[in-house]
C-alpha cells in the first residue's frame, strides 16, 4: 500500500497539470496565471501544463471571490478532478473574498466551498509568486531527497 | 420533433471552458457544421460592487471602481475620478490630465496586445501569441515601475494622479515604445500578408455597417465596422482636448477588420505617448478634493481599449454615493455577437467570441432584460424579497449568509 501511494506521490511531484477558473475574479489574476505561462515566466519549461477539462488536471488555480452563480460550478469541477487534486487559491480574493467581502452575491474566499491547498495573497498576484507557490506544493510532496515522501 | 429538428444538434460550451478564461456558458445549436442558433449566458461573475460601492466611502469606491476589471481598471478608475471631479467642481491641474493619458494609452497597448495574443491563439497561431505576450511583459514592466504595481497600479485620485512623472519614466517609456513600434510594423505586415491568418480571419463573424449601429456596438468592432466613433475624438476629455488623436476606422467588418484596427490603434497610442511625453507640461500633479461631494448627478465617459466606458454617480452630499453605474463597452458588444456567431461554423466560434475582447467582469453588472412589453418595476424591498424567495427555490438560504 505503502509503494502504492510513494508511486503517486512521485508521479504527482512531476510535471503537473493545472486548470484554471475564475470564480469571480476581476481578471487581473487571471491574466498572471497565463503570463505565468508565457515566454518571460515559462511554467510550462518545469512541466506544468494549462489545461482545459478537469478530468486530466491535478492542480485547480481558483481566482476570486465565489459568487453565488460560480459556487455550484466549482464544486462541480473539483469534484470532476481525479484524486489526487490540489487547490491553488489566487489571489487576495480568492483567499478571504478581499475587497468583496460583504458583497450580496459574494460567499467569500475560496475556502467556504472547497479545501485549499495553498494561499496565495496578492492584489493581483506577480506570476513569481504563482511559480513559487506551484513549486512549494511540488516540494511538499517531496522528502529531504527529493524522492516521494 | 419534427423532421428539421433532428437534424439538429445542441452543444453546451461553459461556463468553465478551455477558450476564454472566464466563466460564461455558450448554447450552440448546429446544424451540421452550421451554426444556426446561440445562446449566451453572463453573470457568473457578478459580485455586486455596485450596490458595494454605495456602502463606503469615495476614496474607498476608487479602489472597488478599479477592480471592475483587471485589464482596464485605469479606465474605470479614470472615469469615476472624471465624475468626482466634475461634482466638487476641481479642476485637475494639467500635468496630472497629461499622465493620466499616457498610462491610458498604455494600458491600451497592453490590452491590444494581451487581445491579438488571445486571438491568434484562438485559431492555433500560438508563435504569434507568444510574441504578443512578450511584448505586453515590457508594458507591464513600465506600470510596475510608475504605478508600482503590474495590474491594478492605483494612479489615479481624486484630483489628479498619486506618483510624480520623472525624467527615468519618460525615457524608459521612450526606449520602451520605440521598440515595440518596430514590433508592431512586424505585426502589421503579418496581419496583411500572412495567408492563413488572412483566411482564417477574413468575412469571418461578420457585423455589418447597420446592424453594428442597431445593436450599438463600441469601440473596435464599431470602428472595424465603419462606425467613427471614439470617445476621444467625439467627446475629447482631460488632455485629449490638446493631444491629436487619429481615428482608426474600416470597413471589413470582419473579425479581420477587428485586429487591423486594433494593431493601427497601438501605433496611434505609440505616437500619442511620444507627443503628450514631449509636451507635458510642469506644475503640481494632484489639488485636494473635499471628503463630502457635493449633492448632484453625473455622467462620465471615457474611452477605454474595449470602447466606450460610462460611469454615473449619483450623491447626496454626504461622504457615501448613493448610486454607481457602471457601463462597461462589452456590456454594448454582447448584443451583436449572437448575430455574429449565427450562419457561421463551429470552428469559427472561439474567435468570434474573442474578437470583441470580452470582458465578463466588466459586464457582470445587473442588467435589466426586456421581453416584450412585461416591465415590471420594484422597489428595493420588493426586489430584496424576490431574491430571496428566488434564491429559496434554488435551495440557498440567502438570509444565512455572512453579510
Amino acid at each position: 500500500m505503502d509503494l502504492i501511494k510513494k508511486a503517486i506521490d512521485w508521479g504527482t511531484s512531476k510535471s503537473p497539470w493545472i486548470l484554471h477558473f475564475n470564480a469571480g475574479a476581476c481578471n487581473g489574476c487571471d491574466i498572471e496565471v497565463v503570463d505565468s505561462l508565457t515566454p518571460r515566466f515559462d511554467l510550462e519549461r518545469v512541466g506544468v501544463l494549462k489545461h482545459g477539462t478537469p478530468r486530466q488536471a491535478d492542480i485547480l488555480v481558483c481566482t476570486g471571490a465565489v459568487t453565488l452563480q460560480t459556487r455550484d460550478r466549482l464544486i462541480q469541477i473539483y469534484d470532476q478532478m481525479a484524486e489526487p487534486k490540489f487547490v491553488i487559491a489566487v489571489g487576495t480574493c480568492a483567499c478571504t473574498g478581499g475587497i468583496f467581502d460583504g458583497c450580496y452575491c459574494v460567499t467569500g474566499g475560496i475556502d467556504t466551498v472547497i479545501p485549499v491547498d495553498v494561499y496565495l495573497p496578492g492584489c493581483a498576484v506577480r506570476p513569481e509568486a504563482i511559480i513559487s507557490a506551484v513549486e512549494k506544493l511540488l516540494s511538499s510532496l517531496k522528502d529531504d531527497k527529493g524522492g516521494a515522501k | 420533433m419534427s423532421e428539421t429538428d433532428k437534424n439538429k444538434v445542441v452543444i453546451p460550451i461553459g461556463p468553465q471552458h478551455p477558450s476564454l478564461d472566464e466563466p460564461a456558458t455558450f448554447t450552440i445549436t448546429l446544424e451540421g457544421e452550421k451554426v444556426v442558433n446561440a445562446v449566451i449566458g453572463v453573470g457568473y461573475n457578478h459580485r455586486g460592487l455596485e450596490k458595494a460601492c454605495e456602502s463606503r466611502t469615495y476614496i474607498q469606491d476608487l479602489y472597488i471602481i478599479e477592480r471592475v476589471c483587471g485589464i482596464c481598471s485605469h479606465a474605470h478608475s479614470t472615469a469615476f475620478c472624471m465624475a468626482i471631479e466634475e461634482l466638487t467642481g476641481v479642476k485637475v491641474p494639467m500635468r496630472a490630465e497629461y499622465i493620466r493619458v499616457i498610462v491610458a494609452e498604455l494600458e491600451r497597448l497592453h490590452s491590444h496586445l494581451l487581445w491579438l495574443g488571445t486571438a491568434c491563439h484562438e485559431i492555433g497561431y500560438d508563435t504569434m501569441f507568444m510574441y504578443t505576450w512578450r511584448d505586453r511583459e515590457k508594458i507591464l514592466d513600465l506600470m510596475a515601475s510608475y504605478g508600482g504595481n503590474r495590474i491594478n497600479y492605483g494612479v489615479n485620485t481624486f484630483g489628479g494622479v498619486r506618483r510624480e512623472f520623472d525624467e527615468t519614466t519618460s525615457s524608459d517609456i521612450i526606449k520602451t515604445i520605440d521598440e515595440l513600434d518596430e514590433h508592431l510594423k512586424r505585426y502589421m505586415e503579418i496581419a496583411l500578408t500572412e495567408t492563413t491568418l488572412v483566411s482564417r480571419l477574413k468575412g469571418v463573424g461578420m457585423l455589418s455597417h447597420e446592424d453594428a449601429l442597431n445593436f450599438g456596438a463600441v469601440g473596435p468592432v464599431a470602428k472595424a465596422a465603419g462606425i467613427g466613433y471614439d470617445i476621444r475624438v467625439a467627446e475629447p476629455y482631460g488632455a485629449y482636448k490638446e493631444i491629436p488623436v487619429k481615428l482608426i476606422t474600416d470597413d471589413r467588418a470582419d473579425v479581420y477588420g477587428r485586429t487591423v484596427v486594433r494593431i493601427l490603434e497601438m501605433q496611434e497610442s505609440v505616437k500619442i505617448i511620444r507627443y503628450a511625453i514631449k509636451n507635458m507640461p510642469g506644475g503640481d500633479i494632484a489639488v485636494k478634493v473635499p471628503r463630502r461631494i457635493p449633492a448632484g448627478e453625473i455622467l462620465t465617459r471615457v474611452e477605454a481599449p474595449r470602447g466606450e466606458n460610462i460611469h454615473f454617480v449619483r450623491s447626496n452630499g454626504t461622504d457615501m454615493p448613493d448610486r454607481v453605474r457602471v457601463k462597461a463597452p462589452t456590456e454594448a458588444n454582447w448584443h451583436g455577437v449572437q448575430h455574429m456567431l449565427k450562419s457561421g461554423r463551429l470552428a469559427d466560434v472561439p474567435i468570434t467570441i474573442a474578437a470583441i475582447d470580452p470582458c465578463y467582469s466588466c459586464t457582470d453588472r445587473a442588467i435589466v432584460v426586456n421581453s416584450g412589453d412585461n416591465i415590471n418595476v420594484m422597489d428595493w424591498k420588493q426586489l430584496r424579497q424576490y431574491s430571496i424567495d428566488w434564491y429559496k427555490k434554488e435551495g440557498i438560504d440567502i438570509t444565512a449568509l455572512k453579510l
